[in-house]
């Protein structure tokens, strides 16, 4: 049995910022879903059902925070679902969304998916003293960067590689409104000056944290059809395996090609570079973006980072990646996986505004979460998919 | 629709675990009776979900560890829900629905004894106006049993014999953790402990762990005679506050049990922690009075948080499997005083 | 002995939410002395106003002034209050219709017994003596006299104080603290047994032969515990590492200070330690380390028996030795 078809009709998002001050939880939701609403020409009413994702509860110290959000988010009454996959959470979710109209059980839903990092502190959220261990880690920096010097050592890239997509990134973001960073004059060099954190990563290669919402709302066929420019969903797909087993690969992690690999195959890719236009891609630190170039098969292993010193991930480059400034610039963690979904789905509707890339057809959406371990990614097309 | 049954089970109930809060040492026997049940080995399984929370185990990211248990070489489909095992069988249901698998494997942990969990669980509700006063999950309970009480919807006698039932009933649960009939009268001779409520009238606090297997079509077939076909599965929710909502009425409910269709059901396990939950639930449901409710003790005898509406889905499969009832039902909720709410509906088809 | 080691646990932090503009205007009312409810589109009053308006979505605007006076419609007993609740001895909770007001709220009823409740009986508030914005500021409700005796005033719409505008609460610090009982699992509890005792405690998979260490409930690549013990030598290899700059919250050790996966000789996969008596620039991939270990009378179940780990002075390991576990 074939999925049905599935397209995104309605994108919103917040102002992201380090802290929304202004707004409630349920306010910092309901800026995203009424500006997806208002894309796609419907009513809070008219939706049949909604998928909230969030990252961990301790972030804003409320449980299953969907409970309290339920009516102010307009669920009340509706099936309402609740996803949590760690960092991937943002992709998962859409994907859960998408899953609920691919399966024929309902016509319009609405996702949202949000982090409040502001209400609380997430290093020390994701640093809770276990004991008989020793907190030897610093947050998700501490754990990432040892992972990232064994990626420099097994690649060979130079040093600046990573300043490199932080300046790049830092100026997609002065053309996107709704970043959070709007650090004019990044510069590689800027990069490189900026105070070693978590060495080998330098704090102007790292994501802020924010307060944010993104929300989808997604559409079948029917639905979709009364759209001006509906983004279909060419394939999903969601990959796990182990926070750390012996030898795994955490450079390039077995799950994450064989996810890019059954995304190519449903989406009916051979060559991604060539096919894709463009990519959102979870990029937390700087180094990551050649990292996941290469398991997703955008180069061969070892060349990634050829490809980011080349140019060819700018907004101009042969295969463009984060043009909205990416996780880089706006990180409410939550919400960052559903911001790569969106924005893709945003480019091959041609609504990215100044950060467009011109003619996209094609576009990657990617996020991945815990130590590098679950992963969710769709691609999405402004055609109607032929199979 | 794809025609999807329920062909596996297997559970954990216990007052007091003793182990690691990601609960994978009561995992990894699950899945081994899961195994055992349908033949097959993790990898017939086409889709992954669980479900648990980060608050019962006082740290983030609980459930990364969890998936060790499946042994995730080479890696799953997989996903997770902050919620109950029976919305991440919904998941998994849907996940079937679209043609993507025609296998899952869902399953759901929680140590309710690591906290103090009637205090952990104020941290459910809405954190401005509420959680601050830490209303523990007894009191809002008491709240809606008295609302009932005063409206004369049910009285103490009627909540004594949703427990004497209940015990009694689960004397052949192996896995109750609270059992032993007694009578109505003795029940409510027993001091009262929060009053409206006696102690008996609100589940015990429980460990535990369980999976569901899912499986379409012919895969269901191979595995069983009379796999327990899921003929309904709907689920919706309500506003939680406690002001603004009818307290004796569960609305959800009863759009759910319209969504998955009640008629015909003969055995009924609702996911009632609280006996006056039980009568709120008959009524909301529209079940009639010879629909056997709870015949394996229910939620009084045991209720692994995160678990328990999933176990009850699967004791109503189990009465499938064995011949036992035509039709069966399993309810699950989550959040206070009944707010949200899954129903599904099983059938055995010749 | 137990089958498993356990330790308390205290997850606490000091959340600030904000609160936007309708819950912080029932908050400033608070602060203020004044109970605010607001009109829904239905036309009720309700205490607490809703954020959004139940049927139409749009946010709360239409807010009214309720009387802190009102009458009980539901309550319950709390026998044993937990940490956290309005009042330290038994008390009620109740929900509460404020007059003026056509829901209730949730608040606790200050009583010294369960007889001394009944559901339709009149309470009023209680301020706490100071008042900072945040549902707290009611410290309780009382039982008061009979409604007529009671001055209440109507419900008053648009014309609040002053103070309300002039400096609106927009945001709460709410404490949350939860107490836990942490266990490790019994294959972790052998391996901080070991500890203890001055051993490196591995295990290795019965179905892929690798040693974890520390031992696992189940081996993440077969879903199998770990069995067979091995006792692991204390010297290994850095496989790759970070240079900790940044303070953090809760940090236990002042930075800079390396945090490397040490692959012990004999084990599988690589475990995290520090790295010191050596300056951190000079650390390496490939060096090669020996645990060092606190006085034997500082030792506990826990790995910080082992006070780091120190260069063993010998050649680095070769790249090929250790590359399968980067």
């Amino acid at each position: 049995m074939a999925k049905q078809p599935a397209a995104v009709i309605g994108i919103g998002q917040t102002h992201h910022r380090a802290k929304r001050e202004d707004v409630s939880m349920a306010g910092l939701c309901r800026e995203a879903m009424d500006r997806a609403l208002e894309d796609a020409g419907l009513t809070l009413d008219e939706i049949d059902a909604i998928v909230v994702g969030k990252a961990p509860d301790l972030f804003e110290g409320v449980m299953m925070p969907e409970l309290f959000l339920a009516e102010a988010l307009g669920a009340a009454g509706k099936p309402l679902l609740r996803v949590h996959t760690a960092g991937s959470v943002g992709g998962s979710t859409a994907i859960v969304a998408s899953s609920l109209v691919q399966a024929g059980v309902h016509k319009k839903v609405l996702t949202v998916a949000y982090e409040k990092q502001s209400e609380s502190n997430a290093m020390w959220a994701l640093s809770v003293p276990i004991p008989f261990n020793m907190p030897v880690h610093a947050g998700a920096g501490g754990y990432f960067a040892p992972h990232v010097r064994s990626y420099i050592r097994r690649s060979g890239a130079p040093n600046h590689i990573g300043a490199i997509v932080a300046a790049k990134d830092r100026n997609n973001a002065l053309k996107n409104p709704y970043a959070h960073l709007h650090n004019k004059g990044t510069t590689v060099e800027s990069v490189m000056a900026s105070q070693m954190l978590w060495d080998p990563i330098r704090y102007d290669e790292t994501c802020p944290s924010s307060d944010g919402a993104c929300a989808l709302v997604i559409a079948s066929e029917d639905v979709a059809a009364s759209s001006p420019n509906p983004a279909w969903i060419h394939g999903t797909v969601m990959r796990s395996e182990a926070t750390s087993g012996a030898e795994r690969d955490q450079v390039n992690p077995q799950a994450s090609r064989d996810a890019a690999a059954v995304l190519w195959k449903q989406a009916g890719i051979t060559n991604p570079i060539d096919e894709i236009d463009m990519a959102e891609i979870y990029v937390p630190f700087s180094w990551f973006e050649p990292m996941w170039l290469e398991s997703l098969g955008f180069a061969e292993p070892g060349e990634g980072w050829k490809l980011t010193e080349s140019g060819a991930t700018a907004l101009d480059g042969r295969i463009p990646v984060n043009c909205s400034g990416g996780v880089l610039s706006s990180n409410p963690i939550g919400a960052s996986g559903m911001l790569r979904f969106g924005e893709a789905a945003l480019q091959v509707r041609g609504q990215a505004g100044e950060h467009q890339v011109d003619g996209a057809r094609r576009a990657l959406g990617h996020a991945y979460g815990g130590g590098s371990q679950f992963f969710a990614m769709w691609v999405v097309g402004s055609e109607k998919p032929s199979s | 629709m794809r025609d999807v049954a329920v062909v596996g089970f297997a559970q954990r109930q216990m007052e007091e675990f003793d182990g690691s809060p990601t609960c994978v040492e009561l995992l990894v026997p699950l899945f081994a009776e899961c195994y055992e049940q349908t033949g097959w080995t993790r990898k017939d399984v086409g889709f992954w979900c669980s479900g648990s929370s980060d608050y019962l185990a006082g740290r983030s990211f609980s459930f990364v560890q969890a998936v060790d248990a499946i042994g995730v070489t080479p890696p799953v489909n997989e996903s997770h829900v902050e919620m109950d095992l029976a919305w991440a069988m919904y998941e998994a249901w849907i996940k079937i629905q679209t043609g993507e698998v025609d296998t899952a494997l869902v399953y759901a942990f929680g140590k309710s004894s690591a906290g103090v969990l009637r205090r952990t669980l104020a941290l459910q509700l809405e954190p401005y106006t509420m959680t601050p006063l830490w209303p523990d999950t007894v009191s809002l309970a008491g709240l809606q049993a008295r609302a009932g009480i005063d409206a004369g919807l049910w009285d103490e006698t009627a909540m004594a014999e949703v427990v004497n039932r209940s015990m009694g009933d689960a004397e052949k649960n192996e896995y109750a953790v609270r059992k032993g009939a007694s009578s109505v009268e003795e029940l409510l001779a027993r001091p009262m402990y929060a009053d409206p409520l006696r102690k008996h009238d609100c589940a015990p606090v429980t460990d535990g762990a369980a999976a569901i297997v899912l499986a379409a079509g012919d895969r269901a077939r191979d595995v069983r005679d009379k796999p327990a076909w899921i003929s309904g599965l709907a689920h919706n929710v309500d506003p939680m506050s406690m002001g603004t909502r009818d307290l004796t009425r569960s609305p959800s409910a009863a759009v759910a049990a319209a969504g998955a269709g009640v008629d015909g059901v003969e055995v009924a396990e609702l996911h009632a922690a609280f006996s006056h939950q039980e009568l709120v639930l008959r009524r909301e449901l529209g079940l009639s009075d010879d629909v056997a409710i709870n015949p394996s003790g229910g939620p009084l005898s045991g209720n692994p948080m995160f678990s328990a509406g999933g176990i009850r889905i699967g004791e109503a499969a189990k009465k499938i499997w064995s011949g036992e009832a035509a039709k069966t039902l399993g309810h699950a909720t989550s959040g206070p005083a009944l707010q949200q709410n899954l129903v599904c509906t099983m059938e055995g088809r010749a | 002995m137990a089958r498993t080691l356990s330790a308390p646990v205290t997850v606490a932090f000091d959340y600030t939410r904000s609160t936007g503009p309708v819950l912080g205007r029932f908050l400033t009312g608070l602060r203020d002395g004044v109970v605010v409810g607001a009109r829904t589109s239905s036309g009720t009053v309700v205490v607490p106003p809703p954020e959004y308006d139940p049927v139409t979505h749009q946010q709360t605007t239409d807010f009214v002034e309720v009387s802190p006076a009102g009458t009980v419609t539901s309550w319950s007993w709390v026998p044993e209050p937990v940490k956290g609740q309005p009042l330290d001895r038994p008390f009620a909770f109740a929900l509460v219709t404020l007059d003026g007001a056509d829901a209730p709220l949730l608040h606790a009823v200050d009583v010294a017994s369960p007889e001394e409740m009944s559901t339709g009986m009149r309470v009023q508030v209680r301020w706490a003596d100071e008042r900072v914005g945040h549902i707290t500021d009611i410290a309780c409700f009382e039982p008061a006299a009979e409604r007529d005796a009671v001055a209440t005033e109507q419900p008053r719409s648009g014309d609040m104080p002053a103070d309300a505008d002039v400096d609106p609460v927009t945001g709460i610090i709410t404490p949350v603290e939860l107490d836990y009982v942490y266990a490790a699992s019994p294959e972790e509890s052998a391996f901080y047994r070991g500890l203890a005792e001055g051993r490196i405690v591995g295990q290795r998979c019965p179905a892929c032969h690798k040693v974890y260490v520390p031992p696992r409930s189940a081996c993440p690549s077969d879903g199998q515990p770990t069995s067979e013990e091995v006792e692991l030598s204390h010297e290994g290899t850095v496989t790759t590492f970070c240079v900790v700059n940044v303070p953090f919250m809760g940090q236990k050790i002042t930075p800079p200070y390396v945090s490397a996966y040490v692959l012990l000789d004999g084990a599988d996969i690589a475990f995290l330690h520090l790295i010191l008596d050596i300056p951190a620039d000079q650390v390496r991939m490939g060096m090669r380390v020996k645990a060092v270990w606190k006085p034997e009378d500082e030792w506990g179940t826990t790995i910080e028996n082992i006070s780091h780990f120190s260069p063993t002075g010998d050649p680095d390991a070769d790249y090929e030795t250790y590359k399968n576990h980067l």
